[in-house]
């Protein structure tokens, strides 16, 4: 078995609210999950699902009302643990009286790093997330893109084992979202251990090794992709142009886009779909299998515990 | 203790770069007047005139930086999520709070030691010349520092586990009622039970004492500060700073960040 970055045991997070704090809300119930050494991790889930109560949990900044979690063998409690973590927090914010590298500076003092180790580290991380020549503007002044940039860079200045990043796509523009993407993959060439958490399906898919799926403050279920989706086909999905008009029955259930049309076919009548479009006039463009994706698989999860809750909502009245 | 000072020494670049040193202008506008106005009213009492009000000056001025700051100390951070990043390095809550503590009590004593500068100058001018027993109104002012330094330490605790407006008005209303400690100690029995008088006799005890921080009327008069009370003054400060600290550190450590 591989060697373990991250254990978490039964780790259960109640929240007490209203004028007194005698109501309680669970936001994360008895999660059990496992990040290995050296991959990329996704944990996705709804807004509100658990995911940031889950990373606030690891990085100390509150805490569990039952179960564990061990960090690269230690337990969370144990600071010096933190040596070893780089941690971005959802929507970052920073001193921002505070230039980039004053920011970064500070941040490795922390680290036991004597100056010239500093100085070295802080012009190479902003030069590696693009922020070499808005090094010395305070952070006031950024966008929040770059403010993110300045999240990676601190996260990662002192070369750390795991890396933690709490929605690091999060209101991010195309452009931004791809440098963080690329950001991710070095720092597993690096060897590091990333877990990351994200509601924006596409960039899991893309990224990770395995993932977590958390809905409604429980794990519903966890692995690699192909592993925890059906991938069986579902049906065949056929890309076709028609120059001109006709009246073939199958064009009925084709969706129109452009000058281009989309049918959605069961396996076994491909051939019979394909004849037909061809004697029609149609040229086709592409035919493919359609299997189901992780979104489907997620969303699936989502109405499943909407509906579950509606119905204790219910039998509750 | 390293990483206590990394934060005490940024505690104290943020209220730099916050512009909060420019208190010094007000401060500096107000002696200037004080000494051309004082120049031509008040023969003979000059150095007390000047010496009550650049003391008074000086406490007001910390007693408002040392509450409204003290209280954001802690409480910004987590309003503005500042902290997380920062937890997330090798720092132990309580060294957070020491060093936000210390940075603070840094910037006051920058900002106490210009006054009082400017507060010598102005009795300079007045008087022509400075003597020896002046040397009593550095004396007020470092226990006017003691004192912001136990503010500091009050509203830092009560910042860590309520709400920034409850913390300003319970570290103002702490500060109002440890100037009356003596008054409390001494409320003439015949008004009270016994079980009562011996309970507000302990209060008094726990309650801090701002009062015995106050010589302005020593000071403004010339006359010497025992040494005794400098060292009574300081072991006070310190120790209940202490036991302020530790208990905002206990706080501090379970509380979870929203």
């Amino acid at each position: 078995m591989a060697e373990l970055a991250i254990e978490i045991e039964n780790l259960t997070k109640e929240y007490s609210f209203g004028f007194l704090h005698l109501k309680k809300k669970t936001s994360l119930e008895g999660l059990n999950m496992q990040v290995e050494t050296g991959e990329v991790f996704g944990f996705i889930g709804p807004n509100g699902a658990g995911k940031s109560t889950t990373i606030k949990l690891l990085m100390g900044l509150i805490f569990p009302t039952a179960g564990s979690a061990r960090i690269l063998g230690k337990p969370i409690s144990d600071i010096e643990m933190h040596r070893d973590i780089g941690y971005l927090p959802e929507q970052p914010y920073f001193y921002d009286y505070l230039t980039a590298a004053e920011l970064l500076d500070y941040f490795a003092r922390f680290h036991d790093l004597t100056a010239a180790d500093r100085k070295e580290r802080v012009q190479r991380m902003l030069k590696k997330v693009g922020l070499e020549t808005a090094g010395k503007i305070q952070l006031r002044k950024y966008s929040k893109g770059m403010l993110q940039r300045v999240g990676l860079a601190q996260a990662t200045l002192h070369d750390p084992k795991l890396v933690i990043l709490d929605e690091p796509m999060s209101g991010l523009d195309p452009v931004a979202r791809r440098e963080v993407r690329d950001i991710i993959l070095e720092l597993k060439r690096d060897g590091k251990t990333v877990m990351f958490s994200t509601h924006i399906l596409s960039d899991a898919e893309v990224l990770c090794d395995r993932v977590g799926v958390i809905v409604g403050g429980k794990l519903r279920g966890v692995g690699a992709t192909s592993e925890i989706v059906d991938m069986k086909t579902q049906g065949m999905e056929i890309l076709f142009d028609l120059p001109g008009t006709c009246n073939a029955p199958l064009l009925a259930k084709a969706t129109r886009t452009g000058e281009r049309y989309r049918l959605q076919v069961a396996e076994d009548q491909l051939y019979t779909a394909i004849e037909q479009l061809r004697g029609a006039g149609a040229r086709i463009v592409s035919v493919s299998q359609v299997k189901a994706t992780l979104e489907e698989y997620f969303m699936h999860l989502v109405e499943a515990d909407r509906a579950q809750a509606a119905a204790v909502e219910v039998s509750g009245k | 203790m390293r990483r206590v000072g990394v934060v005490a020494l940024n505690t104290f670049r943020e209220a730099v770069r916050d512009r909060v040193l420019f208190n010094l202008v007000f401060f500096a506008l107000l002696m200037m007047l004080a000494a051309v106005v004082v120049g031509q009213i008040s023969i003979g009492i000059e150095q007390s005139v000047i010496v009550s009000l650049g003391l008074s000056a000086i406490s007001v001025i910390g007693l408002l930086i040392s509450v409204f700051l003290g209280v954001a100390l802690v409480s910004k951070e987590m309003d503005k999520r500042t902290l997380y990043a920062l937890l997330a390095k090798p720092v132990r809550r309580w060294e957070f709070l020491l060093g936000k503590f210390g940075g603070l009590v840094l910037t006051l004593a920058v900002n106490t030691v210009a006054m009082a500068t400017g507060l010598l100058l102005v009795m300079l001018y007045v008087k022509h010349s400075l003597e020896r027993s002046d040397a009593v109104v550095l004396v007020a002012v470092y226990f006017i520092l003691l004192k912001l330094a136990l503010i500091i330490a009050l509203a830092l605790l009560f910042s860590c586990f309520t709400t920034p407006l409850l913390a300003i008005l319970f570290t103002a209303g702490l500060y109002i009622v440890g100037l009356y400690v003596q008054e409390l100690r001494n409320l003439p029995l015949e008004v009270m039970s016994p079980a009562m008088t011996a309970f507000t006799k302990r209060l008094s005890y726990l309650l801090p004492n701002f009062e015995n921080f106050n010589v302005m009327a020593l000071a403004a008069h010339g006359r010497a500060v025992p040494g005794t009370l400098i060292l009574q003054n300081t072991a006070y400060a310190v120790v209940y700073c202490a036991v302020v600290l530790t208990a905002a550190a206990l706080v501090f450590s379970r509380r979870d960040l929203k």
